[in-house]
């Protein structure tokens, strides 16, 4: 019998620092996984609801996480996908409900695309990726990592195509009435999804010509 | 490893266990879930007539200020139920299903449908609720006539899933602004309603541009369902109108 004691973890060891940092960059889920883009399309056109979507997908990531991993032990292999559908949905309708009951104007702009956290791949990767063979504190970190790896590229894209589409920064005018006048015009092609995955695709140009390591050989 | 029966008692508790957390869930939150409904819909209905600086907070107060009466009109054009005390919120005019109203008028059953009699600065405007179909999805709104029940006072339109920039402009200020002073009958006296058509209004002769609106380029489908809803709703309330002489 070994005697050897495993000593224990701090909290923010450095393994787990880059649970939580890995996905903002170089293991982003959209950029670098390219998981969760149809969302990343659909809600960017104002900043408001992307950030309200990023932090609903940060709070399913993670409670989704958290709870697979802690269950993962007793789930038959059988029907773990299944299990794994229903806990993604279940908090979905949770998120869902507590929206409409406290922000509900903001519910009415996510309306159907807060049931369509259910189909981001995101959540269910990291659940099969990850909560299903680690501890409960690593996986929340995963959870919230990629949750915000998520919300950040979210930010990003609404940020420029608000400011492009509408000339507005999280519904305040910054645009001068000035530059109106002299024959500025919003770009109209900005508000749509086309643009985001224009956007989506110049951000892994910059990320991947900063960083050699991301580029695939073929 | 694990036996059928161990996942069959597993999926079992677990599909119990997660239907309860739901329903718990929403029982709680729905009388808040049903009081947004219910405001964001008063605030709809006083922008409608424009009254302007409606929040969350005071809409229910404004509205019991503003609204005198709550009628419930028929599809004769009686009047079948009226609410003029406080709590209108409470009335069956507010609590009357547009959906299921107008799918029974397109179905040719009898339709119950309400109408919110304001007053504002000692004049009374009449609100009728609007409800169509858009490209997406639903779109509706509230149409403010003259106590002639003639001319526009205002329109406030909303939409579930309208295209940004194109379709959902429809709830735009701009859009908006260019019913205020529109009439819903010809000077003959005929029911007219109010089109959304193409192609310039103000390169029409007076008498066109006296019941229409400019559409919005790129979103035919959600003009024409603008156009459609108004023409459809308004049609109803025809022979109320025209029994009150």
């Amino acid at each position: 019998m070994s005697t050897v004691k495993q000593e224990r973890e701090p909290l923010f060891s450095a393994k787990n620092r880059k649970l939580l940092t890995n996905p903002l960059n170089i293991d982003n889920p959209i950029t670098v996984q390219v998981l969760g883009i149809c969302s990343a399309l659909a809600v960017t056109a104002k900043i408001k609801p992307a950030f309200v979507m990023a932090l609903s997908v940060i709070v399913v990531t993670t409670f989704a996480n958290l709870i697979i991993s802690v269950m993962r032990n007793g789930i038959p292999p059988r029907i773990r996908i299944i299990v794994q559908l229903v806990v993604i949905a279940s908090l979905v309708i949770l998120v869902d409900q507590v929206l409409k009951a406290f922000v509900y104007d903001v519910s009415k702009q996510l309306s159907v695309f807060v049931g369509l956290i259910i189909t981001n791949c995101i959540i269910m990767g990291r659940l099969e990726a990850f909560a299903m063979g680690n501890k409960p504190w690593p996986s929340i970190l995963d959870g919230v990592g990629n949750g915000l790896g998520y919300g950040v590229i979210l930010l990003i894209v609404a940020f420029v195509r608000e400011l492009f589409g509408s000339g507005t920064i999280w519904g305040f005018h910054v645009i001068p009435e000035a530059f109106y006048e002299i024959g500025y015009k919003n770009n109209g092609f900005m508000i749509l999804p086309p643009m985001a995955l224009i956007i989506v695709g110049i951000i892994i140009w910059i990320q991947r010509s900063r960083n050699p390591e991301l580029i695939e050989e073929n | 490893m694990y036996s059928n029966a161990y996942i069959f008692r597993y999926a079992g508790l677990m599909v119990i266990l997660v239907a309860a957390i739901l329903s718990s869930a929403a029982m709680l939150l729905k009388p808040m879930q049903e009081r947004n409904e219910a405001v964001d819909k008063m605030q709809s209905i006083l922008s409608a007539a424009g009254i302007q600086n409606v929040t969350a907070d005071n809409a229910i107060e404004l509205f019991n200020d503003y609204v005198v009466n709550m009628v419930v009109i028929d599809e004769n054009g009686n009047v079948s139920d009226e609410f003029k005390g406080a709590g209108k919120e409470n009335s069956e005019a507010f609590k009357v299903n547009l959906k299921e109203q107008l799918y029974n008028k397109s179905v040719n059953r009898g339709y119950k449908l309400p109408l919110y009699v304001l007053e504002k600065d000692g004049e009374t405007i009449n609100i009728i609720p609007l409800r169509g179909v858009g490209l997406w999805g639903p779109v509706w709104g509230n149409i403010a006539l003259k106590s002639d029940f003639n001319t526009v006072v205002g329109v406030t339109f909303g939409h579930k899933s309208e295209t940004p920039g194109l379709g959902a402009e429809i709830e735009t200020p701009k859009f908006e602004e260019q019913f205020p002073g529109k009439k819903i009958f010809s000077e003959e006296g005929d029911f007219v309603s109010i089109g959304v058509i193409k192609g310039g209004v103000e390169n029409f002769p007076a008498n066109v541009q006296r019941h229409n609106v400019d559409a919005i380029s790129g979103g035919t489908i959600t003009s024409n369902g603008v156009n459609d809803m108004l023409k459809y709703v308004l049609e109803s309330y025809v022979p109320y109108i025209q029994k009150r002489g």
